[in-house]
């Protein structure tokens, strides 16, 4: 009888354990630094067509510290659970010039980035679908800045400015 | 005499608390109180008793419809502003993506990933009617229960208007 209740005992030790690490895990994860796996054309030749791991921390952007030319991660605004990875081209207030078809630019666009929202472009202008197609992004969908990538192992680094 | 001791002890046991609230909060159900009336009768109806001018409504937002972000007409949901992402206000979905909501001009579509959400006391609600469809990321929980005051505890029901909105859904069963 005693030694169900020892055992007992130490498996909720342990349980509580393993529950408050996982906890610690998310908030590390969702608060300060996380590392996603992006890939895709889009970002050509920043980051490359077959996947890269990269770090993206999350407190600039609860900070306010977010500027034109940083690499964002951001919740699609065309599907909630897919996340993308584009540039920062204008914050809110700035004019942005762009035209859909990057081959001709005779027909060009201008708008203000209007409040509470900023305009994200892919690197590569061919093939991203960004700001040009569903407009400026609310800020709230931003979830975090990608400062390095740490996989592949040749282009290991952070990124200058 | 061991002053620095339980200091640590006391700093670690609060951390520990708090990471746990957060992750519960982050991801199971968190309690928030409506500030507003743009959603009476359902929260905050301001009628004559005491408990109700007194303080806020307080509700139950659940966190697990972001798993997979599959709304209803009718659900009650906590989003962030698309301008001003540091408010977050709490609104009924009226449209969902693909559907036709009528306002008063014309007939709007919703897009993909998007919702079009409208404050139950339609002369003072700030909503879609203003800042148009709101995407679906945005989405920071839905509400299932108000919890305070006591006299109104309970469920909150969806409640749809169908003579407003028409859905890609219901026209298929034609």
């Amino acid at each position: 009888m005693r030694q169900w209740r020892i055992i007992a005992k130490e498996a909720m030790t342990r349980a509580s354990i393993i529950g408050k690490f996982l906890c610690l895990l998310h908030v590390t994860d969702a608060y300060v630094l996380s590392s996603n796996h992006v890939l895709g054309p889009s970002m050509l030749p920043t980051l490359n067509i077959t996947g890269d791991v990269v770090l993206v921390e999350h407190l600039s952007h609860r900070l306010g510290k977010l500027g034109s030319g940083d690499l964002v991660l951001v919740r699609s605004p065309l599907d909630p659970k897919k996340t993308l990875t584009k540039r920062i081209v204008a914050m809110e207030g700035d004019k942005v010039t762009f035209s859909l078809d990057s081959t001709r630019s005779h027909n060009s666009r201008s708008l203000v980035v209007p409040k509470g929202h900023v305009w994200i472009q892919g690197d590569n202008l061919y093939v991203s679908r960004d700001s040009r197609h569903f407009g400026p992004l609310p800020y709230g969908l931003i979830e975090g800045k990608v400062f390095m990538r740490v996989w592949p192992p040749s282009s290991f680094g952070l990124w200058g400015e | 005499m061991g002053t620095p001791r339980v200091l640590w002890s006391i700093t670690k046991k609060c951390f520990t608390v708090g990471v746990i609230t957060l992750t519960v909060s982050d991801l199971f159900a968190s309690i928030v109180p409506v500030r507003g009336a743009s959603m009476s009768p359902t929260f905050n109806p301001k009628t004559n008793s005491l408990l109700d001018s007194l303080s806020d409504d307080r509700v139950l937002v659940e966190k697990l419809c972001l798993r997979n972000y599959k709304f209803s007409h009718g659900d009650v949901i906590v989003f962030s502003s698309p301008n001003n992402h540091k408010e977050k206000h709490v609104k009924r979905i009226v449209g969902l993506p693909g559907d036709w909501v009528g306002t008063i001009y014309d007939v709007v579509h919703i897009p993909e990933g998007h919702c079009w959400v409208e404050g139950d006391n339609t002369a003072s609600s700030l909503d879609s009617r203003s800042f148009g469809p709101v995407p679906l990321g945005l989405v920071k929980g839905r509400v299932t229960h108000v919890l305070w005051p006591p006299h109104r505890v309970g469920t909150v029901d969806r409640k749809t208007s169908q003579n407003r909105v028409s859905s890609s859904s219901s026209a298929s069963k034609f």
